[in-house]
């Protein structure tokens, strides 16, 4: 009855504690409540999700030679085997931190979620059961590693467990060339990626190469040698002033005229060039932040100890200020996945591009609600996982939660 | 027996490491710049393309969808540019009274007595901010404001009819007259009417850019200590009265250059109009480029617009800044 009587307490409180708070309330939750079931009623009734059934291979990989196919699932396998690695191995290395809270902390529903996501997602999808069967494959393989890996993790040697982040660029590279082809594999040129596929490929790739850039460029604005601070200045500003569609119109447009004849990258690179410039710009910002909040007498102390410059910058300056930097830096990112859907307007077909085929397809016309809702839904989960896994990232890397 | 002391290599003496870094860079950088500018001096001769202005004053011959100034195709292209400038402009300033009212309102709704006002404010922050703004303005354009019907189909509230031909406003007619939209022969007739693409762009804009203010104004109003609110409280004032003449006044210092940044991108973000299908300055150009081949001109025309729009919006916003800085005694 406690707990009744205090949700009761606790609704009264929250939304009846005068008369105008109740009107509101009521009208709320009234308001609320038709949306709602109007939604609903729309997405069950109204809604013909075929357009999404009928396109996923179109959505997710765009015009991708159908007998390359394979490349991609393998690549997918590999990633799921390597997240399950890490997982399992973050499990059975799992550091408190001073509250005696695990991280990872209990992970079961994760694994809940992921298990449900393989089981309902193919099916909703409309998947042929060889493509269901194959995500099934590959959610098992993902699970059996974590499981495997956090059970018998501890006893790998200290000296192999440094080693098994390398995994991630190694798998990065293989990607690339998986996807993009050569040793041996047949050349599958950018102009065919789209889609999914493509949004991902310009997003990681933009958000990996941004990265050194601005933390260069943040160095080089707080920099004593008036050179590199004003150089630096007029990049970020620059890239600041213009939207970044002016920007993608100069890759688009000038950068040929820039480059001479035939050294130009094709359409597809120079966007994913404009987009990691673009990008460092506003990294170079967050990270400048990040420094301006480490104390000088860091630096100072550093330097009494007897350490060179660079060696002050990269052991004790940076990695101070890169955590402070952390979240406005992952905003950063989230922020540059949701910009790649103006790579659409350039023409490039990358996962609202590859939406816009569709629709103008005479068989699909006017179920523009169906895929603009899909795809909202789709980015608004990568950008708040994002988003989710940053903070967890910040709260592991705060010094005063790990353990003395 | 002291070792002797060694004299430093030049190339490690304090006086001269900061001259070779800087050489060493600028020099770097100037031979890619000249590089750069040599090839595109080459390139665009051999195109036919070299830096020139003769032609903005050639005749455009295209139209401009909705214009405040007069356009006809026969004019020249810089008057076709100013009409985009001009319709640029006009979405910008409607869209920051608009973010401001909007953030404003559900930046205050954070700090609101009742649970689901402020849940309701969380929940339009996170959905907003998370979807990137070109599909939202695509869906506002094609899913919302493409499906409302003409004629007496159309969507009629007081004071305001949705159709697809537009949106029509009441307002003032002439001899202070009150006038709200009427059919005339099966049109809508209004003292004020906006297209469909300019309302879907605003609505889009506005909700967008409403989140971050609003999220700007929280932060802005978390600063302000909880003393102020309990002394409001404790004179009398309700919460309203507390908000406008206690915690807002004293919150705007940390606000306003949180929500310059987000004046700065909502001029900036203006310019995916031209996915609606408004004729805005980027969307022009992008019409100019096609007849005219000019890249290189019509990009610097629009960096030098978009970096002016852009200074100007911060230094109104620093001014403003000084006006609302606590003046202790």
């Amino acid at each position: 009855m406690k707990a009744a009587d205090s949700l009761l307490a606790s609704l009264r409180r929250e939304l009846f504690a005068s008369r105008s708070d109740g009107v509101i309330s009521v009208g709320l939750l009234v308001l609320i409540g038709a949306a709602v079931a109007g939604l609903l009623r729309w997405a069950f009734g109204q809604a013909q999700w075929v357009v999404i059934q009928a396109n996923t291979t179109l959505f997710a990989l765009g015009r991708y030679p159908l007998e390359q196919q394979w490349r991609i699932w393998l690549l997918v396998a590999l990633l799921a085997m390597a997240t399950g690695l890490s997982w399992g191995l973050l499990r059975a290395n799992p550091r408190a931190d001073r509250s005696g809270v695990l991280w990872p902390g209990n992970d079961r529903i994760a694994v809940a979620v992921l298990a449900f996501l393989a089981a309902w997602g193919p099916a909703a999808l409309g998947l042929a059961l060889p493509l269901q069967l194959r995500w099934w494959a590959i959610t098992a393989l993902l699970l059996i590693l974590r499981w495997a890996s956090g059970r018998w993790g501890r006893r790998l040697p200290a000296g192999l467990l440094r080693w098994v982040p390398l995994i991630w660029p190694l798998l990065y590279l293989l990607g690339m060339v998986l996807i993009s082809g050569g040793l041996g594999l047949i050349q599958v040129p950018p102009s065919e990626w789209g889609g999914l596929l493509l949004t991902v490929l310009m997003a990681s790739f933009a958000i990996l190469a941004s990265f050194p850039i601005g933390v260069l460029m943040a160095l080089g604005r707080r920099s004593e040698l008036p050179l590199l601070r004003w150089g630096s200045v007029l990049y970020i500003e620059f890239i600041r002033g213009a939207p970044l569609i002016t920007l993608l119109f100069l890759g688009q447009n000038i950068l040929g005229f820039l480059l001479p004849g035939g050294l130009a990258p094709d359409r597809v690179w120079r966007a994913a060039w404009v987009l990691t410039f673009f990008c460092g710009a506003y990294v170079a910002e967050a990270v400048r932040a990040g420094l301006a909040s480490v104390p000088g007498g860091q630096q100072e102390a550093a330097r009494s100890l007897g350490l060179s410059v660079p060696q002050a910058l990269q052991h004790v300056v940076l990695p101070q200020a890169l955590r402070i930097a952390l979240p406005a830096t992952v905003g950063q990112f989230i922020s540059l996945l949701q910009d790649t859907t103006l790579l659409s307007l350039i023409g490039l077909l990358e996962l609202l591009g590859t939406a816009r085929t569709v629709m103008a397809n005479p068989e699909f016309l006017g179920k523009n609600a169906e895929v603009y809702l899909t795809l909202a839904v789709l980015f608004w989960c990568c950008c708040a996982a994002l988003g989710l896994g940053s903070r967890a990232l910040e709260r592991r890397l705060d010094p005063s939660n790990t353990p003395a | 027996m002291t070792p002797e002391p060694r004299a430093i290599p030049w190339w490690r003496d304090r006086r001269v490491v900061p001259w070779l870094v800087q050489g060493g860079v600028g020099l770097v950088v100037l031979v890619v710049i000249a590089l750069l500018l040599g090839n595109l001096v080459r390139n665009l001769t051999a195109a036919g393309l070299l830096l020139s202005w003769r032609w903005l004053g050639q005749p455009a011959s295209f139209d401009v969808a909705e214009s405040l100034i007069p356009f006809d195709a026969a004019m020249p292209y810089w008057r076709a540019l100013l009409v985009g400038l001009v319709n640029s402009l006009r979405a910008i300033l409607v869209g920051l009274v608009g973010a401001t009212l909007l953030g404003t309102a559900v930046g205050m709704a954070a700090y609101s007595g009742n649970g689901l006002v402020r849940r309701l404010g969380r929940v339009y922050v996170e959905l907003i901010r998370n979807i990137p703004l070109l599909l939202q303005l695509l869906f506002w354009y094609f899913v919302v404001f493409l499906s409302f019907r003409n004629g007496t189909e159309a969507l009629q509230l007081p004071g305001v009819v949705l159709a697809k031909s537009g949106l029509y406003l009441a307002w003032f007619a002439e001899g202070w007259r009150w006038q709200g939209p009427e059919l005339v022969n099966g049109v809508w007739q209004a003292p004020w009417r906006f297209s469909v693409e300019f309302a879907a762009l605003l609505t889009g804009l506005i909700t967008y850019t409403g989140a971050f203010v609003a999220e700007v104004v929280r932060g802005g109003i978390a600063a302000v200590p909880k003393g102020q609110w309990e002394a409001a409280t404790s004179l009398g004032l309700h919460w309203g009265a507390s908000m406008r003449r206690v915690v807002l006044p004293q919150a705007l210092p940390v606000i306003i250059p949180g929500l310059n940044s987000q004046y700065i991108s909502l001029a900036k973000n203006s310019a995916l109009a031209v996915a609606v299908g408004y004729a805005d300055l980027y969307s022009v150009a992008e019409t100019t480029l096609n007849q005219t081949g000019r890249a290189l001109e019509v990009f610097l025309l629009l960096l030098g617009a978009y970096l002016v729009i852009d200074l100007v919006i911060s230094l109104l916003m620093n001014g403003l800044n000084q006006l609302v800085q606590i003046r202790e005694r």
